[in-house]
């Protein structure tokens, strides 16, 4: 990998460099799920522990499938179901999963950082599948990876993100990543929600309460999910979010006719979007879900296929093409 | 550690005439040229398939459909080679099964591409036949690999390098045949 990336902990930490070359490394990988024989070699032998702290479906599956579709093996943890509800510390717990060697690691959990905390202990390369409120890196580049190739190129956008921002890890890597790209965004959702001190995260951030006025001109909308279970203060009743929030295609009409429309899911319909928007002709969402796969391919195939740094290199001296 | 120039095998007047005998040859041996594709691999594979495709449009006007095979994913040493190849994606658009796929490269040396790129295309589908062109058939075989059709069979020793520069990728066109030389014994 021609820019070196031990981990993937975050979009922050990302040179817009790396971020474009994980990207074109996808495209290979969207064709790929085309083929009528879904099962590949490259990875054979390696196992990729997939550790979930925090309840998922959709990123463990897409990860899993991932690690599979390049044949490497999986473990899988869950949270639910194991030691860490007997109370078990997470340095144990990984410590545990490496003991049995696996290649790599992805892991999510509900406290910021916990991947990095984990990175900095284990030998191995850590995959972050979304941290607390910190970041989600591989959403975030499945999202970029959708509006490039629905709307032809990434850069200088104008992208509109609706709902709850502040608890959002998966509005936080969108931003880091598309601000690199020259994006204007526009971040609106109930005042709680987007807290003025957001625009600190990216130059040219704008915060508004109104919906009408978010989406006016915006090529692209991600709309967020209305995340429950992770609110302690008194929310908004649901009545009050959907009149003042909901992505309807009314609202949709503001933003520009060729509009992106954007959710990380799993959709509430009728919340956060109407149906009508979710299922029509701007909507992306069945595309993000495939290009998930790509972009966690890719990851999987340059970070734990690599070689470890210290293993000896018996073919360096037949680098040369003319094999 | 030091690459120094040996000899030329073949000039760009050499790899020109080269191409066209490999274009009749496999037009010749193609039954009428039914279900005939070529595949290149990447890189200069694609290259010389390229101007194969054009030099048989040219003499017989048949139209033999081209795809591109990437064979990073298939390769046999990703764990030994330290930073992983990048990819740049198979293109083939036609339907493999039941085709007559000729597939081209630049050298073959070891076998071990082409053992990946079988693999590549099994992927796709079943091809009825697969063969192989390549400009240069420099031998030391590790895998039961042969070409059906060779530009030309050069002797080498395990050190020496052969060098395929092309127009189109390295501004030059001809054939090297280059040595590492160990300053330091």
């Amino acid at each position: 990998m021609l820019p070196y990336l031990p981990h993937l902990l975050g979009i922050e930490n990302l040179t817009t460099e790396q971020i474009s070359f994980i990207l074109d490394q996808a495209k290979p990988f969207q064709e790929f799920q085309r083929y009528p024989l879904k099962k590949l070699a490259t990875l054979r032998g390696k196992t990729v522990a997939i550790a979930f702290f925090e309840p998922s479906t959709r990123t463990r599956i897409s990860f899993t499938t991932a690690a599979s579709r390049l044949g490497a093996d999986t473990m899988a943890l869950q949270a639910e179901s194991s030691s860490v509800k007997k109370g078990e510390s997470l340095i144990d717990t990984v410590r545990t999963i490496e003991a049995m060697r696996p290649d790599g690691i992805v892991i999510r959990h509900s406290s910021s950082g916990a991947p990095e905390f984990v990175a900095q202990r284990l030998e191995i390369p850590v995959l972050n599948a979304g941290d607390g409120t910190h970041e989600h890196p591989t959403q975030a580049l499945l999202d970029a990876l959708t509006i490039r190739d629905r709307k032809g190129r990434l850069d200088g956008w104008n992208v509109t993100i609706l709902g709850d921002v502040l608890h959002s890890r998966v509005a936080r890597s969108n931003i880091h990543l598309l601000s690199r790209f020259g994006a204007k965004i526009t971040l609106c959702g109930p005042a709680m929600w987007v807290p003025r001190e957001l625009e600190s995260l990216a130059p040219g951030l704008r915060c508004t309460s109104c919906t009408e006025a978010a989406l006016e001109g915006a090529d692209v909308v991600l709309v967020l999910r209305v995340q429950t279970e992770r609110i302690h203060e008194p929310a908004l009743a649901p009545e009050e979010y959907i009149l003042g929030y909901q992505l309807t295609a009314k609202r949709l009409r503001l933003a520009r006719p060729d509009a992106l429309v954007l959710h990380p899911g799993p959709m509430i319909r009728g919340l956060e979007i109407d149906s009508a928007v979710a299922d029509g002709p701007q909507s992306g969402v069945l595309e993000q879900v495939t290009n998930g796969l790509a972009i966690r391919m890719a990851l999987l195939y340059h970070l734990i296929g690599r070689a470890p740094a210290d293993a000896p290199h018996p073919a360096k001296d037949r680098s040369n093409a003319s094999d | 550690m030091r690459v120094v120039e040996k000899r030329q095998l073949l000039s760009a007047a050499e790899i020109n005439r080269s191409l066209q005998r490999l274009a009749h040859e496999i037009i010749e041996k193609s039954e009428g040229a039914k279900d005939l594709a070529i595949v290149g691999i990447r890189r200069r594979g694609v290259t010389l398939a390229d101007r194969l495709v054009t030099a048989i449009r040219s003499f017989s006007k048949v139209d033999v459909p081209m795809g591109i095979l990437d064979i990073a994913l298939y390769r046999d040493d990703l764990s030994t080679i330290g930073a992983q190849p990048s990819l740049q994606g198979t293109e083939i658009d036609f339907p493999v099964d039941d085709r007559d796929l000729v597939v081209v490269d630049d050298v073959l040396y070891t076998g071990r591409t082409i053992r990946a790129a079988m693999n590549g295309l099994f992927d796709l589908g079943r091809p009825r036949r697969i063969r192989l062109c390549v400009l240069i058939d420099r031998g030391h075989r590790e895998l039961p690999v042969e070409a059906t059709f060779i530009g030309r069979t050069v002797q080498t020793s395990d050190t020496e390098i052969v060098e395929v520069r092309l127009q189109e990728i390295d501004g030059e066109e001809r054939v090297v045949l280059v040595d590492r030389v160990d300053d330091a014994s």
